[in-house]
Parts: C-alpha cells; structure tokens; sequence
C-alpha cells in the first residue's frame, strides 16, 4: 500500500497558465471549492512568452470592428476546419475578457483618449490585439495570478499528475501525482478536474516551448478515454533558430528576407531558386540578378524566390536538409550579413540584432544564422463541447491549447490568448457548476493511486538500463525529421512503426539517485504523455490526406473539399490508439452567409 | 562597459566580456555545481566540451543529460521571460539562462550554487515559499468606479512607471541580494523584500486603484528597513529601477502621511475622508471570496 496525502476538492484545475487560473477564478467565484495543480512554480506557465497581444473586437481602434469580422478572420484562418461554435463564442466574448482583466489591475498600452490601445496582427482585418509591449502573455498570467492569490485559491505547486482518477462508471473523480520537491505521492479527489496542461513542443526537436510542454494532459485526457481531435495540426514557424544553443527556438521575423536576407545551403549555394513552383513561377524572379534588383525596384523586377509562401520556404528547406545539403546542426543558412551593412541591418531589424547578440552572442550583421522549422503550438487537441468546455469524458474539461476545435487548421497570432480567458472561463464555470450539483462526498480509490504510483516508481529498479534523455532526444529527431512541417506518407509510415520502438524503450528506461527533485525520473515519466501525442499526431497525419493550414502533405499538396468537413479523431481502444474521420459541426446559414456576401 | 589592464571588458553587472571566438575558446569547460539538500552539500565539479554559443543553463542541461541525470534545477522559457532559473554563477545571482559563457573565464572553474538566501531544498533547487507568502499579504488591485461609457480611461503617461515594475519576472534575485533578509533570517517575518515594494508601489500609483497600502508598507512590510544600497536594482535582470522608482517613492509618501504634521492635522480638523487603510483589508484579503459573480454575460447572445 502506498502511503499518500488526499486533499478533496469540488474542481481540481491542472495548469496554472492563462485558461487554468482563468478557469480556477471562475470556479472559485461560483462558490466551488477550488484548487489549481501546476507542474511549476505558479507564475512560470509558457503564457509568459506570448507577445503579440490579446486578439479582441474592442473596436477601440477601428470602430467598424466587431465579433462578426473576428469570427470570419478566426474561420478562415483556420481554414474553416474550426468548430464554429467555439470561434463565434470566442469572438464574442473576448472583449469582455479583456476589460474583465483591466478591473484586476492589467495595464493595457493606451490610445491618445486613454482606452486600451490595440495593434493589427497578421489575419486580422482590423487592428485587434490588446497589448503591453511585446510582453503581453506575463501581463495576463501576472493579472491572473494575483486574481487567484487575492480570492485565496489553494494552488499546489511543482506537482506533476500521473492519471486521472475515474469511478466504475468512467466518471472522473480525481488525479493522482507526486510533489516534485520529494517524489512523494498526493491524490486529489474531486467532482470536476479541468485540463489546462497547455501543449506538445517538446516532442519535436526544434521548439519555442519550454520544458513543461510535453502533452501532460493530452495524454491523460487520452488515458481516460476522452476523444482527441484534428492532431495533425501543428503550428511550425519555417525560420527558427536551430543554433546556438542559446538561441534554439527563437523564432526570426520573415522581415530577415524582406530586407536582403538569403537562404543558403552547405555548399554556399542560394537554393531557393530550385524550388520555385509553376504556380508563381510568373511572379518569381529565376535569376540571382533580377532577385537582386527586386528591393530597390518593385515594379520591374520579380521577387525573390526566398519571399515565397511559407509552405513553401518550409519545403524547400526541409528537401535541402533531406538532401544532405544542411546546416551543421540540421538547419539552413539565412545570411544577411554579407548582403547588407552593418549600419542597415540594425537600422531595419532593430530587435532582431539586440535580440541575438544579448541572449546568443551572434552578431546576425557578421555571421548568417542557422535556422529551421520549428514547433510553436498545436491546434488540435481535447474533444469538447463549445459551450461547456466538456469533454467526452463526464467530468473532465479541458480549456486553452490542450483543448482542440477553436482554431482549426491553423491559429492566427492574439487568438491564443483570448482563446485562454474566454474558455478558461467557460471551463471553470461548467466545472464548478457539475460540482456543485453534484451531491456527495468524493472518494479517491486507493488501488488506482497504488497502481499508478508503483508504475511510476519502476525506473528506479532499472538503474543499469537506458537513460531517459536518449530516448527523449531520439523521439524528437523521429518526429522533427519525418512528422514535421512537411510530411509524406513513406515517412509517416516510418515514424509510426519508429513510435512503436520508441514505446519499448521507454517503457524500460533506468533513472539513477533518488525521488527528491529528480529531473531524470520526471523525464522518464513525461516521456510516455510525448508518445501519447505522437501516436495520435502520426495516424492523423496519416489519414488527412491533403494540405490544410499547419498540415502540410508532400504527397497532397492540395486542400480536399470532402476533408474539409472531417475532424481527425483519435482515442485509445484497448491500448492502440486508432484514427476514425467524423463529420464537423455544421455551421448555420446565418454565419454562413458572413463568408457570402463579398467580404 | 569598461575595458581593463588586461584587455578584458566588464558590464554594468560585472561580468567579463573575453569576446572569445572558437579559436581561443577552451576545449573543455568546467562548472562547479553545488550538490546536496537540506542537511549540507558540496560542490562538484563536472568537466564537459566547450560548444561555444551556449549560456550557463545549456552547459548544466548537458551535464544532466551526459553526467547527472539527477541533478535538480527549476527552469522553464530558456528566455529571460520566467524568471525561474536564477542561481548564483561565480557568486553573483544571475538567471543561468541569460548568462553566456563567452561573458564567462572558461580556463577556471565556473561555480554554480542555489540562491543563498533561500533554504536549500536540492542541488539548485530552493524553497521560494517566502515570496508567495509575502504575496498574499498584500490586498489585490482594487478599481475605483468606471466612467459612464464603461470603461477605465488612463493616460500612458500616468501608466508610463507602473508598467516598469509590471515588467517584474519573479526570478526573486532582488530578493535575494537584499542584505536584510540575506543576513537576517529573524527580519524576514516583518520583511516584505524589494520585490513587493515594487509591488506595493505599482499598486499605490496605479491611477484607478483606490486603497491606500501606505500603512502596511510600512509597519507590517518593513520598507523602513531598507537604506537604499540598491543591490536589488544591479541585479535585476528586467532592469527595473527598484530603488529609485519604486522603494524611495514609497518611502516618502509613508513618512508624508505618517509624519507631516500639516497634514496631520489638516485631516483632524477637515476630517477628510481618508482611503480604506490597507492594514485592515490585508487581513480580510484572503477571505474575500464572497459570494461575488464575476461572469459577464456576452454581448451579443450566444447562437445569434
């Protein structure tokens, strides 16, 4: 029998970045007795390195703003794969959202009479995001934070969750984890648990995300038999930063190739020219000569192939570093160093070159910068109701990027963070109300905490087996290389019988020294939630047959009407996890008519 | 920055520039780790490849990849952003994330040790409790009414000095260096730390906040026991004016409305409405969920 500690509560919410204290605030004001349970400290959640803004129809700007034009921008640049409930709830809710955070003491940038100030964003017809610089994601989680600290909401922190606990009827009724600092098991129970673990980065090798994102509450939320949807898309940026380390996942600005910046390959060679596809091929320049006239002329010369589309851009570098053509550390070379002075460089990229020569030392005016794709968020994610933030597991929620639906295909910038408060919210007010109406006492059931716990504790019996870094770091080349940003059917197929290897592995991993504070062991552990998602990432990526928003096929570079109106969902039957298309919410003719009428 | 005798060049935070290059990089690097808990430790030395281009968190990753699976240590963005990976590098508290080891001397050892004021809980992992303590202690942001159109109208300007200490990461480095807590663990009861008086200050010169926390500043937070070395300024990685813009502006609006003896008595013989005293709400604050709804119903109904 394992000895653990129980602490009860109406809602337990796991994660504590934007859509967990949003959805913990909510839950608390109605009455129900809340907790927050976070893998760090509180106040560290990926949120912090949101810049852009809060995407929200103030109309403080442009007045002709409004939730309608929000909703079609959102729509599309989902590729029309979105729930449209949760996109029209989202647009039109997010205002309230943002003035809610002023009254707790957010300060927004101002305009001239002293209202929030907003900025336009790419897809965005109208200059829409709320803002504070370009550290707008610590404003919201900052402002969240202190709302929880002053309602005296409990939070339990550095505490990683292992399962969730569920009664005979599959019901949830609680989580099941070990406090970081001692290794020492705690139980929750409770009448609702709300999922707002965040996302998946760290399953790829190249990522902006921080340790924390390896799909915690995917997988549990997959291990509960809840539905996932659309796992396929994932956001990459084709231009991150692949070396230094101290400078990997750093996204760099396409403005880089807009003012003079070229890609290179190993071999010196400016590749792009190689690549240019029929379909721009009357817009593109062919010549390095002609290329090069484009920026002091835009009228007489055709643009440089390295401006192409995004997908694109992505293709090209991704066949160069398949080609054996790469980077030293698996990237390309974007060189604007010896193109452009020094004096120019840092009079266009300002940022850009403060940027890199504070946290990386790399002159970017001296030296050209290795980059690649890298991952940045996933849209797909946790089945749910619209409205309710349910998933398809009664007494689960789930809210923010672990929740799938309101982006669709593709997510355009400041919809994250509005995404967070205005489902965060709706999470924890449909959490606290199942709670509350839920009559009785909860109960942790003691053989499931036994259970969970002895598996967890089993790499410490394998002290001579694999270390858990080399299994990390193999399944993250696996999915970098072949379910990345350009995907094809061979290498999809290779990375799905890979998975099955890499689950071995993993599953027999050794971790040296004890249970304190031991980084090894949470690596072993979180290992199996980063499986989790890149089974379901794979098959889905298998079944799209098509290219659509952050899902790009070599093999279907098109997009297919029929696909259009399927959601890929993925659960757990047995233990595979199998892949079924299902249709779509089907929108109204109402909001159909938004996407008719000529705008 | 300044260049001294022999040819190096420091910064504002003392660190040295070598402006090494791979040609003159050491081959090797080593870094001296501070390992053990609560009932003592020692330094370790780990010896690994000097990449070049990493900081000081790149070089302790590898080192727990390659050497110490179990070596602790909080991080989380890897960018300046969270303010979780503070530590002592050669003695000096610094994020290790935004320490390059080109600003380091890679021929000696480099010293890694937890943040010295905090109880040690492992290796580089200590007990920051203290801080979310002091937190709850003071009363939460608290808006006057609204204007009648419904919104909250202020000026950048009058935002311009708030936003500076909104940019606070919480890495607790201030906290940290601040040598009344530092030495005196008996002050940090009564010792709120440089950290909360920028928050306290951002509070006070928010320009919709309403409650006065000049009372609390002063008698339950301490802010008197601070004589302005301003160690927690040098160290703040945000930059963040702590002293100047935020500890010695508190100061004086303390010693005004405790002291002046105008105004004293001005508020004796007007008998001016003063603001809530924070003091009394402090106690109240972590019991203030009252029955208070915070939804606020869309604007347009939903399904239209």
């Amino acid at each position: 029998m394992t000895d653990y500690e129980t602490h009860n509560f109406d809602v337990v919410v796991i994660g504590a970045g934007g859509a967990g204290l949003r959805a913990a605030i909510e839950a608390s004001a109605l009455g129900a007795r809340t907790a927050i349970v976070c893998k760090s400290l509180l106040g560290k959640a990926h949120t912090v390195m949101a810049e852009g803004g809060v995407a929200a129809a103030l109309g403080n700007v442009w007045p002709e703003d409004n939730w309608k034009v929000h909703f079609r921008d959102t729509m599309r640049g989902g590729k029309m794969l979105n729930n449209w409930r949760m996109a029209q709830l989202h647009a039109q809710e997010a205002p309230d959202r943002v003035l809610e955070l002023e009254e707790w003491g957010a300060v927004f940038d101002r305009t001239p009479d002293g209202r929030i100030l907003q900025r336009d964003f790419g897809g965005h017809r109208y200059a829409r995001l709320a803002h504070v610089g370009d550290r707008t994601g610590l404003e919201l989680l900052r402002t969240c934070q202190q709302r929880a600290v002053s309602l005296g909401i409990e939070v339990f922190m550095e505490c990683k969750i292992l399962r969730l606990l569920q009664d005979s009827s599959g019901t949830v009724s609680g989580a099941v984890g070990f406090w970081r600092e001692s290794g020492k098991p705690v139980a929750f129970g409770a009448k609702s648990v709300v999922l707002a673990s965040g996302g998946v980065g760290k399953t790829w090798k190249f990522t902006s995300n921080s340790w924390e994102g390896t799909g915690d509450g995917h997988a549990l939320a997959l291990w509960a038999g809840a539905d996932m949807i659309d796992m396929e898309c994932v956001q990459f940026h084709p231009t991150g930063m692949v070396w230094p380390p101290s400078a990997r996942g750093i996204l760099v600005t396409e403005g880089v190739r807009g003012d003079g910046g070229v890609l290179r390959n190993s071999d010196g060679e400016r590749f792009m020219f190689r690549y240019i596809p029929d379909f721009y091929a009357k817009e593109t320049a062919d010549s390095i000569e002609e290329a090069d006239q484009w920026y002091e002329n835009k009228t007489d010369f055709r643009r440089p192939p390295e401006l192409l589309p995004r997908d694109e851009v992505a293709r090209s570098i991704n066949a160069e570093v398949k080609g054996g053509r790469g980077s030293p550390h698996g990237g390309v070379f974007l060189d604007i160093a010896s193109r452009r002075s020094p004096e120019y460089i840092k009079r266009r990229l300002p940022s850009m070159y403060h940027q890199f020569k504070e946290l990386a030392d790399v002159d970017i005016t001296k030296e050209p910068m290795e980059i690649g794709p890298t991952c940045h968020y996933i849209m797909g994610g946790i089945r749910v109701d619209a409205d309710t933030a349910a998933t398809t597991v009664p007494g689960l929620y789930a809210a923010g990027e672990v929740a799938g639906g309101m982006h669709g295909a593709n997510r355009l910038g400041g919809n994250s963070l509005s995404d967070l408060l205005v489902f965060g919210r709706r999470a924890g007010r449909y959490a606290a109300e199942n709670a509350l109406g839920t009559p009785g006492a909860v109960t942790v059931d003691s053989s499931q905490v036994d259970a969970t716990m002895q598996a967890a504790l089993e790499p410490f019996g394998r002290e001579t087996a694999e270390n858990p870094y080399s299994v990390h770091h193999e399944l993250q080349e696996t999915m970098q290389s072949l379910v990345g940003i350009i995907r094809t059917e061979s290498e999809l197929i290779e990375a799905k019988e890979k998975l099955v290897e890499l689950d071995e592995r993993a599953a027999a991993v050794g971790v040296e020294g004890h249970r304190q504070f031991n980084p090894g062991w949470h690596l072993a552990l979180d290992l199996q939630s980063m499986l989790a998602v890149a089974h379901c990432t794979t098959l889905s990526a298998i079944e799209r047959k098509e290219s659509r928003g952050g899902h790009t096929r070599d093999d279907y570079p098109t997009a297919d009407p029929a696909l259009g109106t399927v959601n890929m969902v993925t659960r757990l039957v047995g233990s595979a996890v199998t892949v079924t298309p299902e249709p779509l919410p089907v929108m109204p003719d109402e909001l159909k008519a938004l996407f008719e009428d000529g705008h | 920055m300044a260049t001294r005798a022999d040819g190096t060049e420091t910064r504002g935070d003392g660190a040295v520039t070598t402006g090494q290059t791979a040609s003159d990089r050491s081959p090797t690097v080593t870094l001296q780790l501070w390992r053990g808990d609560a009932s003592g430790g020692a330094f370790r030395d780990y010896t690994v490849e000097n990449l070049g281009g990493e900081v000081v968190l790149d070089v302790v990753h590898r080192i727990q990849a390659e050497l110490a699976p179990d070596l602790a240590v909080r991080w989380n963005c890897k960018a300046g952003k969270c303010g979780s990976c503070s530590a002592e590098i050669n003695g000096r508290p610094r994020l290790m994330c935004m320490t390059r080891m080109s600003t380091l001397d890679t021929t000696q050892p480099i010293t890694v040790s937890p943040l010295r004021a905090n109880p040690v809980i492992r290796d580089l992992v200590t007990d920051v409790s203290y801080n979310f303590a002091v937190a709850r202690r003071i009363p939460a942001f608290t808006p006057g009414p609204r204007e009648a159109d419904g919104t909250y109208r202020m000026s950048q300007v009058d935002v311009d000095r708030v936003q500076e200490f909104r940019k606070c990461i919480e890495c607790f480095l201030c906290q940290n260096v601040c040598h009344v807590a530092r030495d005196h663990e008996e002050n940090k009861p009564h010792f709120a730390g440089p950290r909360f008086f920028a928050r306290l200050a951002e509070l006070e010169m928010h320009p919709l906040d309403v409650l006065d926390r000049r009372d609390l500043a002063s008698r339950g937070l301490g802010i008197g026991y601070c004589n302005i070395t301003k160690c927690c300024t040098e160290v703040c990685p945000e930059g963040i004016h702590i002293t100047d813009n935020a500890i010695i502006p508190m100061k004086e609006r303390v010693v005004d409305a405790r002291y002046d003896p105008i105004a004293w008595l001005g508020r004796k013989i007007l008998r001016r409405p003063s603001p809530t005293p924070a003091a009394e709400t402090a106690a109240l604050a972590p019991a203030a969920r009252t029955n208070e709804v915070i939804s606020v119903e869309p604007r347009v109904p939903p399904g239209e």
